[in-house]
């Protein structure tokens, strides 16, 4: 029972990470109706980022979170303007395969400068702290992580639905035409869009530096369950992959007590489940 | 899932360029097939016959995945899990001391099934739901096999080594080109099954779908069921494939045989040769394997890979200049030549379709 | 009356909480031009879709030479003869002309050199033989229009719909359509064909069924139709 609790307990905190991925992913998703597969990547490139800000600069993670945002965010925008905002318009196969390419390019690069060995900081001040309430522990890193994670995902929730700026980019997703007509410039939304999901995923990298290791490949598993999270939550639902990402957080936690190595694949099997049967999400209205 | 609009609205037409080329003619079919026989006769070292063996089986694959995506436009990332099916049905065969050219062969219903088994309901999803679907799909099986006692595991399983003949498809690993020559007979007969389906009817209505599926629907098309019967070709080819490659390095495990890796290159392999062309998986599977080949030797020991750098970049590059891929490429450069040497027939090759289309109704 | 082709009984479909039509019937008697005239948002284009066995009705049934063809999927719809054209023009626009008339009359003609002769004669019939060999995503709006009535052609239906094709042409492009209509219909294929504009299909039609707000308001020869004040009250509240 102990057991289940603390699972549950560790399972909301990561799912609160899930949630800040998956925000960037269903806003682009909903906004462009394109698929950004390079989503681990950029997270992957926040940890590196948050990495090297503590090995050059003896930067802890908490204190690189602006720094990785904002370079992620620079290379979100580098990432639309390079090649995505290229192939709008074209064939779908493109659109489709861009995202892909850069995937392969980013972890291709990474592993060409860094290597592919796993780089951690050692000490971050989070892992400090612990709390014990009743028979669960609970870890600094993972409140640490949870609560920034949780902040992030608010702000951006925040900005999509309460600014004017915000509006403009969700009037650009419903309908290009007419938001050019009352003279919204989409493809500025869309790059918008870009940076916001590089902020999201720089901040989640360096939040993961607190009890996790960098490495080419450390996005993919985020990114893959960010993907079941925006299913969850609805495609293109910000607030639903925020309330999703806790929910798959809960359930991995708790399918991981019972079988650590199937975590994945079941929550692919939810994914697949809830894609094919219920197609505008478990939270999804529509 | 909005509407789709102005700055969404998709021209296919950009997807395989000029028509009326898809389809090879019997003389480009005829020259290719010359310089891939001729081949390890003029590079004869048994590197260079290692790079063909491999451009070729995975050329059968990519062939395979061109079909489903390229063709019939269902872009399916998770096609290693019939490059899987065939290679550890093939593994567990040989491995109970069947032929490998029967084990080979009854894997390809096996695989057909399987991707029409998968097909059945993902095929309700489109454009990237439906790739994503095909990832799930894959990356459960793979955290099946690799979990799951009885197929090795993550460890893998490894072939017996038996006396060299065709019949038990082994050879000197000293001179490959027995090696080489097979897998040139697999790649034809993995091309002319994918040409036998595209020709008639099957090809005009995968098309169709893959330009419009409510229009194909509208002429009568059973869209359902033609995307599966793509699918079940697409799976058996690239099952053939995967059959073959294990009994030529004589060993699979998840990464090698179903991880999504490989699905990435089968993809990688037809788009940078040009997605929707027939010959184009094949061009896109000799451009990386060479390239992987050359960057391993190059930067082998610092862990360091720039190959899959330079795929991501190629790819990138590709889809947006030209999404037809290095053929379409070589068809624009070739074109004002072929125009300036044989006048007539140059002209006719590229149609000029903004000309035709100012004709007045 | 006996021998409609298509019978359309009391045919309802709901989205949401918003009936696009609400129990409309009436029926197509073999080798008649049928107006679906109304102004927009009239249900117009959902009548159609069912028919076509695009959208599931979601009460009411329908029945297409002597069959009830009530829920079918679209390409069955299309084998038992019912072709269809699409307002928004959706040509198979990575293949030429022929190529898109060929895989057409493959429904009826399972080889290659049959359903080439089928698209041939269709070319002829639709005058798309200037641009047999484009590619059809290079056409114009006018060429598409035509190809998407040369397609259906192909498919040889009983019946043809025929969703706003004369609108957005040209006065000369919109004469020789309508020459096109009335030869495809001489041909022996019943016509069903949707409007916009009243006076585009007034000379054309035999008869005319007149939606408002997803029900039949009117019905009759296009003359009755034009008097009929609760037509005319219902395109000058729409300001037409």
């Amino acid at each position: 029972m102990t057991d289940l609790l603390q699972s549950v307990v560790n399972g909301l905190l990561i799912g609160a990470v899930f949630a800040l991925v998956a925000v960037g992913l269903t806003l682009i998703y909903g906004v462009m109706d394109v698929v950004n597969f390079a989503h681990g990547e950029m997270v992957m490139l926040g940890m590196y980022t948050s990495f090297f800000a503590w090995s050059l600069l003896g930067l802890d993670p908490l204190l690189s979170i602006p720094l990785a945002g904002v370079s992620i965010a620079l290379t979100g925008a580098l990432m639309y303007f390079g090649a995505v905002g290229r192939v709008l318009g074209k064939s779908p196969l493109a659109q489709v395969i861009v995202t892909f390419g850069l995937q392969v390019f980013l972890r291709g690069l990474a592993q060409f400068l860094w290597t592919p060995n796993t780089r951690t900081v050692p000490r971050p001040w989070a892992a400090g702290l612990r709390w014990e309430i009743g028979p669960v522990v609970i870890g600094g890193p993972q409140v640490i992580m949870a609560v920034g994670a949780l902040l992030a995902t608010g702000a951006v929730a925040y900005f999509m639905n309460r600014t004017r700026l915000g509006g403009a980019v969700r009037a650009a997703g419903e309908d290009p035409a007419a938001a050019s007509l009352m003279g919204i410039d989409p493809r500025k939304m869309y790059a918008l869009c870009w940076v916001i999901a590089g902020l999201a995923t720089g901040v989640a990298g360096a939040l993961l530096m607190n009890s996790y290791s960098a490495s080419p490949t450390a996005g993919v598993s985020f990114v893959l369950m960010a993907f079941v999270v925006v299913a969850f939550g609805g495609f293109g639902s910000i607030t639903g992959a925020a309330l999703a990402g806790l929910l798959v957080g809960v359930a991995q936690g708790v399918v991981g007590l019972y079988a650590p190595s199937y975590t994945l694949a079941a929550a692919l099997a939810l994914y697949l489940v809830v894609v094919l049967v219920r197609p505008q999400g478990l939270l999804g209205t529509r | 899932m909005s509407a789709p609009t102005v700055l969404r609205r998709p021209s296919p037409a950009r997807l395989s360029g000029p028509t009326g080329r898809r389809l090879p003619s019997w003389g480009t079919a005829a020259l290719i097939l010359a310089a891939l026989a001729a081949y390890p006769l003029v590079f004869a070292d048994s590197a260079a016959h290692n790079i063909g063996i491999l451009a070729l089986t995975f050329g059968i694959a990519a062939t395979g995945w061109n079909l489903l995506g390229g063709y019939a436009g269902q872009v399916s990332f998770g096609h290693a899990l019939y490059f899987g099916t065939g290679a550890y049905t093939t593994a567990a065969l040989v491995r109970q001391g069947w032929s490998p050219w029967l084990a080979i062969a009854l894997s390809l219903p096996l695989a057909a099934l399987l991707a029409a088994a998968v097909g059945w309901p993902c095929f309700r999803l489109r454009h990237h739901y439906y790739s994503i679907a095909t990832i799930a799909v894959a990356e459960i099986v793979f955290i099946l096999v690799t979990n799951l006692p009885g197929l090795g595991q993550a460890n893998g399983w490894e072939l017996p080594v038996v006396e060299q003949s065709l019949a038990n498809l082994q050879f000197s690993l000293l001179d490959k080109r027995p090696y080489y020559y097979v897998a040139l007979g697999f790649f034809c007969l993995a091309a002319l099954a994918v040409w036998l389906f595209l020709r008639g009817r099957a090809g005009n209505y995968v098309r169709a779908i893959r330009d419009d599926q409510e229009a194909a629907a509208a002429v009568g098309i059973d869209v359902h069921r033609y995307k599966l019967a793509a699918a079940a070709l697409s799976g058996a080819v690239t099952a053939l494939a995967g059959g073959y490659y294990v009994m030529y390095v004589l060993f699979v495990d998840p990464p090698s045989g179903l991880g999504l890796d490989l699905s990435v290159s089968f993809t990688l392999m037809a788009v940078l040769g040009g997605v929707g062309r027939f010959w184009g998986p094949l061009l896109g599977a000799w451009v990386l394997v060479f390239v992987q080949d050359v960057t391993r030797q190059e930067f082998s020991g610092s862990g360091r890979s720039v190959d899959l750098l330079l795929y991501g970049a190629l790819i990138v590059l590709v889809s947006i200049t030209e999404p037809g891929g290095l053929l379409a490429i070589g068809q624009r450069l070739w074109a004002p030549v072929a125009r300036r040497l044989g006048g007539g027939r140059g002209g006719k090759a590229a149609p000029e379709p903004a000309g035709s289309a100012e004709v007045k109704p | 009356m006996t021998g409609a082709l298509l019978r359309i009984d009391n045919l309802s479909c709901r989205f949401g909480g918003l009936w696009a039509n609400r129990d409309v019937s009436f029926e197509v008697e073999p080798g008649a031009i049928v107006g679906l005239i109304g102004p927009n948002g009239a249900g117009k284009s959902t009548l159609f879709s069912m028919v076509a066995g695009a959208q599931r009705p979601t009460s009411g049934r329908l029945e297409f030479d002597g069959r009830d063809v009530t829920g079918w999927a679209p390409h069955r719809a299309a084998r038992a003869g019912v072709g269809r054209t699409f307002q928004l023009m959706r040509v198979f626009g990575s293949m030429t002309v022929r190529e898109n008339l060929t895989t057409a009359a493959f429904g009826r003609h399972s080889r290659l050199r049959d359903a080439r002769r089928r698209a041939d004669e269709v070319a002829e019939l639709a005058g798309l033989g200037p641009v047999l060999d484009s590619p059809a995503a290079s056409l114009t709006a006018a060429w598409k229009k035509r190809l998407e009535m040369g397609r259906a052609l192909a498919t040889e239906p009983k019946l043809l719909l025929l969703d706003e094709v004369l609108s957005g042409l040209t006065p000369t492009e919109a004469r020789e359509a309508v020459e096109i209509v009335r030869t495809i219909n001489r041909g022996g294929v019943t016509i069903l064909m949707v409007e916009h504009v009243m006076e585009v299909i007034m000379p054309l039609c035999h008869r005319v069924v007149v939606l408002h707000y997803g029900q039949k308001i009117s019905e009759g020869t296009p003359e009755q139709v034009a008097h009929d004040p609760t037509v005319v009250e219902a395109y000058l509240g729409k300001a037409l």
